[in-house]
């Protein structure tokens, strides 16, 4: 099919090409099913996952299994369907504690992760849904996921971490010794390097969270790595730091002792809770600012060395093939970025006036100093206001009031960071670094608006 | 395209037997946390344990020194029997060995299943392929496999070992992780292909791979400033 021409093999792998093309099939199938049916769920503006296109995706996620338990709940994941009453002031609410004591979203939000159908289960990832986030958090269980061998389920009674290597004292430490020491938490975005591997070469997903979903907000507690490393003593030939998760992958990415010795955090909790089992349950590392790979989670070894280990996810994978035929290795920072989540693809403006634009910012190197926001596809810029406090490596929001006369638009955003770096368009991008990089793709992002308010993706 | 999908995935399914799913009865371990335990008088819900450290004796407690009196040394035999990472100096190669003729054999009984006889992949599998791609890199049609591509024999080591094969991961012994590297190796025309050519910790360490000058440090920021 044509699909294989829109992917081709001089720039995706095999595995690329597949997760590309079952992406494209499936949000299609998705929003489809969306146009096809009648659903409380859309609200004019947006396009709801509907009960149909859950169930796709369900079927998609996890087999028929998932599919099965998916048709026969009448709630959205993580709600509870209850009786909706006609007039909630002439009757008693339901009684407190229904829930078991642990809450559950309303059943009118149906907002779900989406999975990037690789062909092979137990390597996959999953988006988070920008277009419909608030703020700069993203709920716990809307995280993206990436995985290269499952979700393992691990007793945090047994799970140990063992540091050594070039320490003077190599110790080993149960969960409840790391809870026992000083702790930090921090706001911190993450973000796959990955995301937005299918937009290099033509605009091809169609919305937000296809585009730019494997980024994501949470505020993380934990140890910090330096406490855990000055307490074994690293010597002074160390250099770098390999940190292994308990995976089946057995994930593996060294990282330069000086960020484990600046702001690397041994993780434990998620936005004021444990870890959920996919983000890294009990125990993972958080690298901010770096690309996602390398917060290895599941964390259960760190041995420091003076070289890298040279992984295969740091030689085989994570590198960026330029087109001179070299690759690029070790591009740990994720650079400045911006999207405008509203309006984005895939909606549609009922009509002309005033709409706040919105999206969101980071940088791998700081703070998100500016963001302009263009309405003429980068002719003009203004420069649109930040919601505060504007923290280091995490997600900020941008706001823009603008009104949509009904004519034709391009709209984009650009951030620049505290180190005067300016997000890029895609023409420069692929200038330096052609086309054949398919990772750390921070270009500007264009939603073209129709007449008829239409929202699509365009390379602008 | 979306049913093609779903036969792989169930062949997948199939092929892996039991992906994680459910506890199912598991009477060795416990496999969930029980609720909060209820106080006394009050009934409010117990808070949760304040956590123990692992010491078994309370050192001299010096936070400014990092001294916390917490967690434990770890010994060497801890560390070995989690140690297995393999850098391309040879360090962390265990003892053992394998010949291609060996791997010939294990290879078409555990890897070929995956990433087919000929080593070129089986891309609904998600299979990569192996070899081949020599000097494609810098064309407009790169073909990336270990022997275009990897520049450290000691990372198809490693990651054979930890992670293959997919059904069963790290089930590899280290001979038989040998022998796959000298038949892979072989094929991709790397080391040799008579059978008794043979890999173990020393030879393994200086194979040179054909790529092994294709990598350079990150240059960014590259644009936007």
């Amino acid at each position: 099919m044509s699909d294989t021409e829109q992917f081709p093999a001089s720039i995706y792998g095999p595995t690329e090409r597949r997760m590309a093309e079952s992406m494209v099939e499936i949000e299609n199938q998705m929003l489809e099913a969306a146009e096809e049916e009648e659903c409380d769920c859309k609200d004019g503006m947006f396009n709801g996952v509907t009960r149909r296109g859950l169930l796709m995706g369900g079927v998609a996620l996890g087999g028929s299994a998932l599919a099965g338990s998916r048709a026969m709940a009448d709630a959205p994941p993580g709600a509870i369907e209850y009786y909706v009453q006609p007039d909630p002031t002439k009757e008693q609410g339901r009684l407190i504690l229904d829930d078991g004591g642990y809450g559950s979203r309303s059943q009118f939000e149906n907002e779900v992760r989406w999975r990037y159908p690789t062909a092979s289960l137990d390597s996959s990832w999953s988006m988070t849904p920008l277009a419909s986030g608030q703020g700069i958090m993203t709920p716990s269980g809307l995280h993206f996921e990436r995985h290269h061998g499952g979700i393992p389920t691990i007793d945090p009674a047994t799970h140990e971490l063992i540091l050594h290597g070039m320490v003077d004292r190599p110790m080993r430490f149960t969960m409840d010794d790391l809870k026992r020491l000083p702790a930090v938490s921090k706001i911190h975005f993450i973000e796959c390097s990955g995301n937005g591997l299918t937009e290099w070469a033509k605009p091809t997903l169609k919305t937000v969270q296809g585009t730019h979903g494997l980024t994501s907000t949470s505020e993380w507690t934990g140890v910090r790595l330096s406490t855990l490393l000055e307490m074994a003593g690293v010597q002074d030939s160390a250099a770098w730091i390999l940190a292994e998760g308990a995976d089946a992958a057995v994930m593996t990415r060294s990282v330069p002792i000086d960020k484990a010795m600046d702001d690397a955090i041994v993780a434990y909790a998620q936005n004021g809770e444990a870890l959920r089992p996919e983000q890294g349950y009990p125990l993972r590392l958080l690298l901010p600012g770096y690309e996602g790979n390398t917060h290895i989670k599941w964390l259960r070894r760190l041995d420091v060395s003076d070289k890298p280990f040279m992984t295969r996810e740091e030689t085989s994978k994570y590198t960026d093939l330029m087109p001179d035929g070299t690759a690029r290795q070790f591009s740990l920072d994720m650079e400045a970025k911006s999207v405008i989540t509203f309006p984005s693809g895939a909606m549609k403006l009922p009509r002309a006036g005033f709409y706040e634009v919105s999206g969101i910012a980071w940088s791998g190197r700081g703070k998100i100093t500016r963001v302009e926001v263009s309405a003429d596809g980068g002719a003009t810029w203004q420069e649109a206001a930040l919601d505060g406090p504007v923290l280091s490596k995490c997600h900020t929001r941008f706001r823009l009031p603008w009104t949509w006369t009904g004519e034709e638009a391009v709209l984009q955003s650009r951030a620049v960071d505290e180190t005067g770096y300016i997000q890029p368009t895609l023409e420069q991008l692929v200038e330096v670094r052609g086309l054949k990089s398919v990772y750390h793709l921070n270009a500007i992002q264009s939603w073209h608006i129709a007449p008829d308010g239409e929202v699509t993706n365009v390379h602008a | 395209m979306f049913t093609r999908n779903l036969t792989i995935i169930c062949a997948m399914g199939a092929l892996s037997g039991a992906l994680a799913g459910p506890a199912l009865a598991q009477d060795d371990a416990r496999t969930a946390a029980a609720l909060p335990e209820t106080l006394e008088e009050t009934g409010e819900r117990a808070p949760a344990k304040v956590p123990e450290s692992s010491s078994e004796t309370v050192g001299d407690i010096a936070p400014a020194d990092n001294d916390y009196g917490i967690g434990q040394p770890a010994t060497e035999d801890e560390i070995a029997a989690i140690d297995i990472d393999v850098m391309p100096d040879g360090r962390g190669l265990p003892e053992g060995s394998g010949t291609y003729a060996e791997g010939e054999e294990l290879y078409e009984t555990i890897c070929a299943a995956c990433h087919g006889s000929d080593m070129m992949g089986i891309s609904e599998l998600g299979a990569p392929q192996l070899i081949g791609g020599r000097g494609t890199l810098a064309s407009d049609k790169p073909v990336k496999t270990v022997e275009s591509y990897w520049p450290y024999a000691s990372t198809f080591f490693d990651y054979t070992h930890r992670a293959m094969p997919m059904t069963t991961p790290g089930s590899l012994t280290t001979d038989e992780v040998y022998a796959i590297s000298a038949y892979v190796l072989g094929k991709a025309g790397i080391t040799g292909t008579e059978p008794d050519a043979m890999l173990d910790a020393a030879s393994m360490a200086t194979v040179e791979m054909p790529n092994a000058d294709g990598f350079v440090e990150d240059p960014r920021p590259d644009v936007g400033e």
